[in-house]
């Protein structure tokens, strides 16, 4: 019980004192994911409204492989990207291994699916007959595209909170791309399992507040813009 | 004259060979077909018949299997070009199909597409939006209004962007009865008062004969019959433009005898005279007009009439239709006639009462069956 408390007590000091070293910390962690995500949100909900839009052979093969994706376990992403950007692998002359743009990759490819997926179902409870009557109104196809996105947009948030979300406090593939190295990989999450190990408890619980919190406020934003979008 | 000459076309549009292929099931196949500017034309027929199908390929937002399709003349070809000439179109379709966002948003969003900006976009969309009496819904967002009102900005949407061709697919058949005819009236003044060519889809008769110049009826994915409502309406081509147009009784019967052109056709052992050169055992479809029948009570003693024929018959059903009552008789065969309801009174008719039927043997059709 004991070790909670000084735990918490120790937390909040290295929060109220801004720590530098918390800061740095949970700075690269936030960027990492927003990048990722937003690289992501672009790719993906091109994609998801392409897939979901359109009719072709293997559709439903790759709806299926991409549902796969969006519950493909963290670790095994870290793997691939490993193999990928290993200094004798494939992509081992870009130097990317233990950098933060790896863990941007692994991240990248972690979301990808979820956020692709989320489109995909979104899109395809669209009327189709939405889709006649925008290209009636004369909208090119990149304009239906953005408009279809633009009318989709709450079950779209939806995609965005779930892909943030899976990045942020994901830490496996972060650690076997990044490496946990100090000042350059170490991010919230590969933070707390180093800290927890070397038995920092209150390290280790601030840390963890701090990536409560921060996955709290990217939430409220989104579901700030969610509910005053919504009819009343 | 292939081709035509370049916005030079006496039509607004023309179809040419148009075929379209749904599931693999050939749904529509019309050889040609015109629409005249500043014409209604009003394609109807039964559910399933293709009229849905016909009016996207028209309205460029399905490509049909086989055939063209000419914008005044100039044939429609690549894709840069339907979109181009779908800017110029607007479509009104069953579903008010509004994007979530406001009014004010969805009347625009077609003008801006189409490069339609600042006054002139606004002068636009508020002139529609009084012309349709939903002006005060501006600012409301589109998901909260009712049937009626979204199908009004549906509506205003499309005549806001001044298309050269409107297109409607049955716009008024998820309302209601009163929502309905209140935006009927005003649909059809806007349509007298702006001249717009006018594509219509509805399997409602009605509309067809309080809008149409021209109606086409679709049935099995052909036009049977197109005309004047009153040509199509008046003389049905064939036994299913006959039933689906409803005017009137349909009846099957065989030419028994012939003399100097009035014919006795048996339908179901009784006998109707009718004007034709029809020879003798030809299998017809009798096609009576309601209105053409009258009614007289029996005991009131056949008069001289210049009506050939009579039927005696029962009464067996009384249907209201405004003002009018469908009558139904049993004569042997089901025979139907509509009559005021005054007359109705002034006969002192009910349900089960015996009445001559009589009707002129030039109001009796004869439509071969081939």
């Amino acid at each position: 019980m004991d070790l909670i408390v000084q735990g918490v007590v120790e937390a909040f000091k290295l929060l109220i004192r801004g720590d530098p070293e918390v800061l740095k910390i949970t700075l690269l962690s936030l960027g990492v994911s927003l990048c990722a995500t937003a690289v992501s949100l672009f790719i993906g909900i091109t994609l998801g409204t392409v897939i979901g839009l359109t009719r072709f052979q293997g559709r439903r093969i790759l709806v299926s492989l991409i549902n796969t994706g969006m519950g493909a376990p963290p670790v095994v992403v870290g793997l691939i990207v490993s193999v990928f950007l290993w200094r004798n692998g494939p992509l081992g002359i870009l130097h990317l291994m233990y950098t933060p743009w790896a863990m941007v990759i692994a991240q990248f490819l972690i979301s990808l699916p979820i956020i692709t997926g989320f489109t995909v179902a979104s899109i395809q409870q669209v009327d189709p007959k939405l889709r006649l009557q925008v290209l009636a109104l004369g909208a090119s196809h990149w304009q239906l595209l953005w408009l279809l996105v633009r009318d989709t947009r709450l079950p779209l948030l939806a995609a965005v909170m779930a892909g943030f979300g899976s990045i942020i406090s994901e830490v496996g593939a972060s650690m076997m791309v990044g490496g946990n190295i100090t000042d350059q990989t170490r991010v919230l999450t590969t933070a707390i399992v180093m800290e927890n190990s070397k038995g920092n408890f209150g390290l280790a619980m601030a840390l963890g507040i701090i990536l409560m919190i921060l996955v709290y406020l990217v939430n409220m934003a989104l579901t700030m813009i969610q509910q005053r979008s919504k009819p009343r | 004259m292939r081709g035509g000459q370049a916005g030079d076309s006496l039509y607004a549009l023309e179809a040419k060979g148009l075929s379209a292929i749904l599931g693999g099931q050939q749904v529509l196949g019309i050889p040609s077909l015109q629409v005249y500017p500043n014409e209604v034309l009003m394609v109807i027929g039964p559910n399933g018949s293709g009229k849905t199908t016909l009016l996207l390929c028209l309205a460029l937002l399905l490509k049909p299997a086989t055939g063209t399709i000419a914008y005044k003349g100039i044939p429609v070809s690549d894709s840069k070009q339907v979109l181009q000439l779908r800017r110029r179109l607007a479509v009104v379709f069953q579903e008010s199909l509004l994007l979530n966002s406001t009014v004010w948003d969805n009347i625009t969003l077609g003008l801006r597409l189409r490069g339609v900006r600042g006054d002139e976009a606004r002068d636009r969309a508020q002139k529609w939006l009084g012309r349709f009496s939903i002006a005060p819904l501006a600012k409301r967002q589109a998901k909260t209004l009712s049937g009626g009102e979204a199908k009004r900005v549906s509506l205003a949407r499309a005549f806001a962007l001044q298309p050269e061709v409107l297109f409607l697919d049955e716009p008024f058949n998820a309302l209601d009865s009163p929502t309905r005819q209140a935006l009927l009236e005003d649909f059809e003044g806007v349509l007298r008062e702006t001249k717009l060519t006018t594509v219509m889809v509805t399997h409602d008769r009605n509309e067809a004969l309080v809008l149409a110049d021209r109606v086409a009826v679709l049935m099995k994915g052909t036009i049977h019959q197109l005309g004047t409502p009153q040509e199509v309406f008046g003389t049905p081509v064939d036994e299913d433009v006959a039933s689906f147009v409803g005017a009137g009784n349909v009846l099957p019967g065989v030419v028994s005898e012939q003399s100097h052109g009035i014919v006795s056709v048996d339908v179901n052992g009784r006998y109707l005279q009718a004007v034709s050169d029809l020879p003798v055992g030809t299998k017809v479809a009798v096609y009576l007009h309601y209105e053409d029948i009258t009614l007289s009570v029996v005991a009131a003693k056949a008069t001289q009439s210049s009506a050939r024929d009579q039927l005696r018959g029962r009464i067996v059903k009384v249907f209201p239709l405004g003002s009018q009552l469908k009558v139904t008789l049993d004569c042997g065969l089901a025979l139907a006639s509509v009559i005021t309801k005054r007359s109705w009174e002034e006969l002192g008719l009910r349900i089960g009462d015996e009445v001559m039927a009589y009707f002129k043997a030039s109001a009796v059709r004869l439509i071969p069956k081939h």
